[in-house]
C-alpha cells in the first residue's frame, strides 16, 4: 500500500475514533436534557421529597442537592487539605527516593480501586466504631475517592514549574517551605483549580462509595453523624420504582447532576482566568 | 591575593559519577568582575553553583572541599544554608520574575527576610530598581504582572530583586546570553557599577565579554583548573598552551 493511502486511513481513523467521543458526549447529554426537562420544575429545585414522593406525589429533591454539595464540597476540601502537602513533597521535597516512588505507586493503586470498594471499606471501618451512615462517613469515603485523583492531578502540575524558577526563590534566601508555599503553589493556581475540580466532579457524581457510608435521607443535611441524600442516589432510587413520572424524574435529578458539574467547571474557569495573570511561562 | 572575598581549597564536586569539578583551589578577589570562561560542559555553571549551595539542589551531588566566603566556610554543618544564599546573589541564564508583580517580585527577598512597613517596603523597591536601571520603565505600573515585562527588563528586575536582599557578592550565569544586544548593553553597565560595592562573578563563554567586563579571568577545561590570573596578564600572556589555543579560538 503507497504512504499517502496509509496516511490516508490512519486519518479516518482519528477522525473516527475522536467523532465516537464527542459523540457519545452529545448523546448523553441529549438523552439527560430530553428525557429531564419535561420532568424539571422550580419545586423540584426547591422542596424536599413530600409522602408518596416515590409513588408519584408532590416534592422535590433539594434534599439530594444539598446533600451532594455537602458531600463533595466537605471531601474536596478535605481531599486538597490532604493532597497539596502530598504533591509537594514528592516534587519539591523528595525527588526520586524509593519512599517519594513507593507513595506515588500507592496512589495509582488508589486511582484504580473501584468506589464500591471504597464504600464497602468505609462501611467496615464505621461497623467497627459503631457510627451509622452519616454526612461524615460519606465525606471520608468520598476524600478517600479523591485524594489520588487529586494528588496525581497536583503533582503534574507541580512538576511543571521550571527548576530555575524555584532556583531563583532559593538563590534569594527562601527556604524549601517558603519556596513552595508562596512560589510554586502561586505558579501552579490554576492548575490546582483544574486539579480541584476534576476531584469534585467525581466525588460528586459517584454513587457506589455513599451508598452504605451516607445513606438516604428525605430531609436536608442537618448534622455531620445523621444521613444525607444524594443526587447519584437519588437518579438510582427514582430510576428504580415502576413509574413512569418517577422515572422521569430521575433524569431531571441526573440533568441537575450534569448542571451542577458543569456550573462549577464554568465558574472555575472564569476564576482561573484571574490567576493566569501572575503565572511565569 | 591581598583580600580574597571568595577562596576555594581544593573544591570537588560529583553528579553520581561524573567527577565535574577537579580539585579547585583559586581565590576571587573582593569588588572585582571575575570572569570564568571556558567551552560548553567544562563546569563553569557548577563552579558558580557551589559558590551558593544551589549546587546541592540537584540529586546524588557530592562536594567536597572549602568554600570560604569571608573566612566562612558555607559547606560547614553549621552554617545556614538560606544565610549564604541571602549574602550570595544570583543571576541566571535566562529571565525567571516570580509570578507576581513587579513590585512583589523585588519585596520578595526582604520580606522573606522580615522587612515589613509599607514604607521600608516602597523605599526598597524603588531603590533597587533605579539600581538596576529599571525604575524609569516600570514606575506607573508597578503592580502589573512581572511576566509582562520583556525578556531584558525581566533580567533587569531579576538583578533589582537578588540586590534587593543586599547580598555581598553577585553571582552572574551568561547572564546576558538570553537577550537581545542593546538589554545585553544595558546589563553589562549595570555589572561595572555594581562592581564598586559588590564582589561580582560571572560564567561567559563570550570572550569579547569577558576582556570587557572582568578584572580577573579563571579558565575552567573538562572541570580543570586550567589557569587564573588578573585580566590583563590572562588574555596578554596566558603561560598555558591550553588557555592560548581558547584564547585564538582553538575550541
Amino acid at each position: 500500500m503507497d504512504k499517502r493511502k496509509e496516511e490516508l486511513i490512519f486519518q479516518g481513523l482519528m477522525i473516527a475514533s475522536a467523532l465516537i467521543v464527542i459523540g457519545s458526549l452529545v448523546f448523553v447529554l441529549a438523552v439527560v436534557v430530553l428525557k429531564g426537562l419535561p420532568a424539571l420544575n422550580l419545586a423540584m429545585l426547591t422542596q424536599t421529597p413530600k409522602g408518596g414522593y416515590y409513588l408519584g406525589g408532590e416534592g422535590g429533591i433539594l434534599n439530594a442537592i444539598t446533600g451532594s454539595l455537602c458531600l463533595a464540597g466537605g471531601a474536596t476540601v478535605l481531599a486538597l487539605l490532604l493532597s497539596l502537602p502530598i504533591a509537594l513533597f514528592l516534587q519539591v521535597y523528595s525527588g526520586k527516593s524509593r519512599f517519594s516512588e513507593f507513595a506515588r505507586l500507592s496512589l495509582d493503586v488508589l486511582w484504580g480501586v473501584p468506589s464500591i470498594v471504597y464504600g464497602a471499606f468505609g462501611f467496615t471501618i464505621m461497623v467497627f466504631l459503631r457510627v451509622r451512615a452519616s454526612l461524615l462517613g460519606g465525606v471520608m469515603a468520598l476524600t478517600l475517592l479523591e485524594l489520588p485523583i487529586m494528588s496525581r492531578a497536583l503533582e503534574e502540575v507541580i512538576s511543571m514549574v521550571p527548576l530555575e524558577l524555584k532556583e531563583s526563590a532559593y538563590a534569594l534566601g527562601a527556604t524549601r517551605l517558603e519556596t513552595a508555599m508562596r512560589v510554586v503553589v502561586r505558579q501552579c493556581l490554576p492548575g490546582i483549580l483544574t486539579a480541584i475540580l476534576l476531584a469534585f466532579g467525581r466525588g460528586i457524581g459517584d454513587a457506589a462509595s455513599v451508598l452504605f457510608t451516607a445513606g438516604y435521607t428525605d430531609s436536608l443535611p442537618s448534622s455531620l453523624f445523621r444521613p444525607v441524600a444524594s443526587l447519584p442516589l437519588a437518579v438510582f432510587f427514582q430510576l428504580a420504582t415502576p413509574f413512569p413520572e418517577v422515572q422521569q424524574r430521575a433524569y431531571a435529578s441526573a440533568l441537575v447532576l450534569t448542571i451542577i458539574v458543569l456550573l462549577i467547571s464554568l465558574g472555575c474557569r472564569l476564576i482561573g482566568g484571574r490567576f493566569t495573570a501572575h503565572v511565569i511561562r | 591575593m591581598a583580600n580574597p572575598h571568595i577562596s576555594v581549597h581544593n573544591l570537588n564536586v560529583f553528579y553520581r559519577d561524573h567527577h565535574a569539578l577537579k580539585d579547585l583551589t583559586v581565590e576571587l578577589p573582593e569588588r572585582q568582575i571575575t570572569a570564568i570562561i571556558g567551552p560548553s560542559g567544562c563546569g563553569k555553571t557548577t563552579f558558580l553553583k557551589s559558590l551558593n549551595r544551589l549546587v546541592e539542589l540537584v540529586e546524588g551531588t557530592k562536594i567536597s572541599g572549602k568554600v570560604l566566603v569571608r573566612g566562612l566556610d558555607i559547606y560547614h554543618s553549621d552554617v545556614d544554608v538560606t544565610e549564604i544564599r541571602k549574602r550570595i546573589g544570583l543571576l541566571s541564564q535566562r529571565p525567571h520574575p516570580l509570578p507576581m508583580s513587579i513590585y512583589d517580585n523585588v519585596a520578595f527577598g526582604p520580606r522573606l527576610h522580615g522587612l515589613k512597613g509599607r514604607q521600608e517596603l516602597d523605599r526598597t523597591v524603588e531603590d533597587h530598581l533605579r539600581a538596576a536601571g529599571l525604575w524609569d520603565e516600570v514606575k506607573d505600573r508597578l503592580h502589573a504582572p512581572a511576566s509582562r515585562l520583556s525578556a531584558g527588563q525581566q533580567q533587569r528586575l531579576c538583578l533589582a530583586r537578588g540586590l534587593a536582599v543586599e547580598p555581598e557578592v553577585l553571582l552572574g550565569d551568561e547572564p546576558t546570553s538570553a537577550l537581545d544586544p542593546m538589554s545585553a548593553q544595558h546589563i553589562e553597565r549595570r555589572l561595572l557599577d555594581l562592581k564598586e560595592n559588590y564582589t561580582i562573578v560571572i560564567v561567559t563563554h563570550i570572550l569579547r565579554q569577558a576582556r570587557r567586563l572582568a578584572d580577573y579571568v579563571i579558565f575552567l577545561y573538562l572541570g580543570e583548573l586550567v589557569e587564573h590570573g588578573p585580566a590583563a596578564d590572562f588574555f596578554n600572556h596566558p603561560q598555558e598552551a591550553r588557555t592560548r589555543a581558547y584564547i585564538r579560538g582553538e575550541f
